[in-house]
């Protein structure tokens, strides 16, 4: 942002303004308000926009979910369903479900409604998903905005409750069987679980009261909690700025790119329109929770196949995998079969994910600010524990489907449990050590390119029958490109004890940290001046 | 930890300590690494050739035509088409005709708007990059030592520190405070007592069908049946209010053995028997992991499968858990029959159905 000195008195003594915005600057001092945002830079890179994703379906989950409030009878009063949809005609249900089915039936777009908000909702989580995970590859969560990766992450939770809560709202008998699992998670708990069930739950399982605490929840509480973290979360990326690329001309210290207005504000709201058109593609094509298939919840009755929105997935293939663990300690019962599964597991994960900037931070000592991107494979330890990570999360939600992958593949569930239970601990370590190879590997590759240049593929023959490769150099910028990340050197404790004798200050705490710094950056490949100087020196020979 | 404890040889050498330094490398004239600076822009051809802009912005406009077109389309569809008509393709199943008319209107409208708006930006917007600079978030110091001198007179003048009476009483009532917004919770429920350990069956409680409510008889139950059974005092008016509650705990599964299926213990094996009618026996269908109707029955093995969580019980021996995450053994109903050849509970449960829970024992 350009500073802006006051102009000099009188400078601008007949500038031109339009009478509204001169109303609206004379009360809220609009021009001085707006003056450097007008022309605000954002720099450009694909992976930048999967946060706008979040943002734009999110936008469209409030539209269509307003929408849906208008018919929806958040009630578990039993009532006799006499709609359009025949199969249904007669049977006891929820006043909760009936509704639904009225909307699904007889309003009209009130299907299209119902499965817009549904496909939306999906996309929401997946989008922010996707986009955490590149705040993670790309180190976008270090000084200054581990506060906004918080906030990132708080709304990643909200998110995956807020999915659940309007998930189990219809209540039909797939929601209302997730209710009973989440009853029983909840049950789990020691000490205090039997007695949040029953404030939960208003009472014994499903009672009466849940579907309208739930709807409040679902339509104001999280709502309102999401559009406020939200703005925080985007007038943070204005006030920091939105890291970028490095590159040629592109610093830590300035922003490269193209104006918000008019570039971004096109660019964006066309992103928006282009969200909303395949939401709606989605919801008119592709057909999503046909509640009226399922049924209305009854305790007594299940389907085979039973199965989560993808986001819970993980939950449930952690619950599926655990082994039957339950001890009874005097007289009280612990339940790890599921409590291990459905809180401890996810509370590591979650923990450790919010807690990694501040880890980070600990390890590197470093705290610069950091506007540049990093390239994953220039931090090939956090690379491979984002993707150690992502190998423990997907091990747990293709357990969430064990049974139906038993049945389309022919396989016994019993030996694909054992497998996932083998996997969930070797897999991470398997995808560690491949991604940091692979990671240190694309380094040489950098660091190769650099200094030999590229491969032409192009074979020449000398006269005395020697086959060579043609190397071609990189351009300034693509050289620039590769060597601009620095290379973190390890942390390197001093002797154990000086000259006198005197021992090291430092705890262990010291020595742990030195031992962390050793295993993220002892291997990292270094390109330095001195080698490209000694290679130029002797041009010619490889 | 403080940062004098370790060295900062690890960081690299443009640090300028703890806190701020700069990221940028200082390059020497001679650095064959060093940035090449901003690249010269390259025109697109819109830039350069007054037609393709012309063609650029009239394909622009054409995108905002079909959008309106497709947002008016979706109107006239609402109208026209039928709410009730269905249409099945291949590869979508099913459709309501109404809901794939409005979703590929509206769906293609807005694709054209937003392909129009980014086509724009991309063709005929500015495609200059411009440079602005960054500058630390951490505030100058003379606005650092405004706002520190500001904040000291505030708390000079509130007297905080003067009264240290005020100060304690206020941080107490601080503690204090978030209490009743707990406390004012407690009637989201009733205690849960005992309520868990106890369930609809009775002596003499008959099994009915719950669908025809009719008593279950004894020879209607033979070996390779599954029926579902509820207490007959669900059905009863009292129970209204609180049937699917009960009914959350009640249900039960009918199953017909011979007694050479048996399995375990001989004692395991005569309980199981002598609460059965002639290998008639009547297990919870709540499934003891975390609640789900235990339903998938394989009639060989007398295994039974809850979908949820492919826990997996053995019925012939005593309801044992042989795979999957559940705990406990599924509990079963004593029954007997009554003088009119109705299956009926000899008493409740003898154990708590469902999940386990802290106070279960």
């Amino acid at each position: 942002m350009s500073a802006t000195a006051a102009p000099p008195d009188g400078a601008f003594e007949d500038v031109k303004t339009d009478p509204v915005s001169q109303w609206a600057d004379e009360r809220l001092s609009l021009y001085k308000g707006t003056r450097t945002l007008i022309r605000k830079v954002f720099p450009d890179h694909w992976s930048f926009l999967l946060g706008e994703i979040a943002l734009f379906s999110f936008i469209l989950i409030l539209l269509s979910g307003t929408f849906l409030t208008l018919w929806f009878k958040p009630s578990m009063a039993e009532v006799e369903y006499h709609g359009s949809y025949y199969p249904l005609n007669g049977v006891s249900m929820s006043e909760a479900f009936a509704s639904t089915l009225n909307i699904s039936f007889d309003v009209r777009a009130g299907l299209l409604m119902r499965q817009v908000h549904h496909w939306a909702a999906l996309i929401f989580i997946m989008a922010i998903m996707v986009h955490m995970l590149r705040i993670f590859f790309t180190g976008a969560f270090r000084k200054p905005r581990e506060i906004n990766f918080l906030i990132g992450f708080t709304l990643l939770i909200l998110a995956l409750l807020e999915g659940f809560a309007g998930y189990s709202l219809p209540d039909d008998l797939l929601s209302g069987t997730g209710l009973r699992i989440a009853s029983g998670v909840v049950l789990s708990i020691p000490i205090v679980g039997t007695y949040l069930s029953y404030f939960l739950f208003g009472g014994d399982f499903p009672g009466h009261d849940f579907i309208p605490r739930l709807f409040t929840i679902h339509v104001l509480l999280i709502p309102a909690l999401i559009v406020g973290l939200l703005t925080v979360h985007l007038i943070l990326v204005f006030v920091q700025k939105h890291t970028q690329w490095a590159g040629p001309g592109k610093t830590n210290e300035n922003v490269v790119g193209l104006p918000f207005m008019p570039v971004y504000m096109a660019k964006a709201g066309g992103f928006m329109f282009v969200i909303f058109g395949v939401t709606f593609l989605l919801a008119g094509l592709v057909q999503i929770n046909p509640i009226w298939a399922y049924g209305p919840y009854t305790p007594d009755q299940i389907s085979a196949g039973s199965q989560p929105d993808w986001y819970i997935g993980f939950l449930e293939g952690s619950l599926r995998m655990m082994p039957n663990w339950e001890w009874n300690l005097w007289g009280h019962t612990v339940s790890f079969n599921v409590l291990i599964p459905s809180l401890i597991v996810p509370g590591i994960l979650f923990t450790g994910l919010a807690l990694w900037p501040f880890l980070e931070q600990w390890v590197t000592g470093d705290k610069r600010e950091h506007h540049l991107l990093d390239r994953p494979r220039n931090r090939p330890t956090r690379t491979a524990i984002g993707v150690a990570g992502i190998t423990f999360y997907g091990v747990l939600w293709l357990a969430g489907g064990n049974d139906l992958i038993a049945t389309h593949f022919h396989l016994s569930v019993e030996a694909l449990t054992w497998t996932f239970r083998v996997l969930v601990f070797a897999g991470p370590v398997i995808a560690f050590w491949c991604t940091k190879r692979i990671a240190l590997g694309l380094q040489r590759r950098d660091k190769d390119k650099v200094l030999h240049g590229r491969e032409t593929g192009i074979i020449k023959v000398s006269l005395d029958g020697e086959f060579t490769e043609v190397h071609q150099p990189l351009s300034q910028a693509e050289v620039y490109r590769l060597t601009a990340h620095e290379v973190q050197k390890p942390l390197e404790l001093g002797p154990a004890t000086d000259e006198n004798g005197i021992p090291r200050p430092g705890s262990r705490a010291l020595k742990l940290r030195a031992k962390a710094s050793q295993l993220m950056f002892s291997d990292n490949v270094e390109t330095t001046v001195d080698e490209a100087k000694e290679i130029e020196a002797g041009h010619g020979h490889h | 930890m403080s940062d004098r404890d370790m060295s900062t040889d690890h960081l690299p050498e443009s640090v300028g300590g703890a806190g701020h330094g700069t990221l940028t490398k200082e390059a020497a004239a001679d650095d064959p690494f060093q940035d090449p600076g901003l690249p010269a822009y390259r025109p697109r051809v819109t830039d350069i050739d007054p037609k393709a802009a012309k063609r650029a912005e009239r394909q622009v406009a054409l995108l905002f035509l079909i959008a309106i077109a497709g947002l008016i389309a979706s109107m006239v569809c609402f109208t026209v088409v039928p709410n009730t008509k269905v249409g099945t393709f291949t590869g979508l199943g099913t459709l309501n005709m109404n809901n794939l008319a409005l979703g590929l209107c509206l769906g293609f409208a807005f694709l054209a708007l937003g392909g129009g708006a980014i086509h724009w930006a991309r063709t005929l917007m500015t495609d200059v990059d411009l440079v602005q600079e960054r500058h630390p978030m951490e505030s100058d110091t003379a606005f650092k030592a405004e706002a520190v001198s500001e904040w000291k007179k505030g708390v000079a003048d509130s007297g905080f520190a003067k009264y240290p009476l005020i100060r304690r009483s206020l941080l107490t009532a601080m503690l204090v405070l978030p209490l009743p917004a707990v406390w004012l919770l407690r009637d989201l429920g009733p205690m849960p007592k005992d309520k868990l350990r106890h369930t609809l069956w009775s002596e003499g409680q008959k099994l009915v069908n719950p669908n025809t409510k009719q008593p279950l008889k004894a020879e209607d139950i033979t070996v390779g049946t599954l029926a579902l059974a509820n207490p007959e005092v669900l059905y009863s008016p009292a129970e209204k209010e609180e049937f699917i509650d009960q009914l959350a705990k009640a249900a039960v599964l009918v199953v017909r053995l011979p007694q050479e299926a048996l399995k375990g213990s001989a004692a395991q094996k005569k309980k199981q028997w002598d609460w059965s009618v002639d290998g008639i026996m009547a297990f919870s269908k709540i499934c003891t992991h975390v609640g789900c109707p235990v339903a998938l029955y394989e009639q060989q093995t007398h295994h039974m499968l809850c979908p949820c969580h492919q826990s997996t019980f053995d019925l012939s021996d005593n309801g044992r858990v042989i795979f999957g995450p559940a705990a406990r053994s599924l509990p079963q109903l004593h029954i007997r029959v009554d003088p009119d050849g109705n299956l009926v509970a000899a008493s409740d449960f003898q154990e708590p159905v469902g999940p386990s829970y802290w106070e279960r024992g």
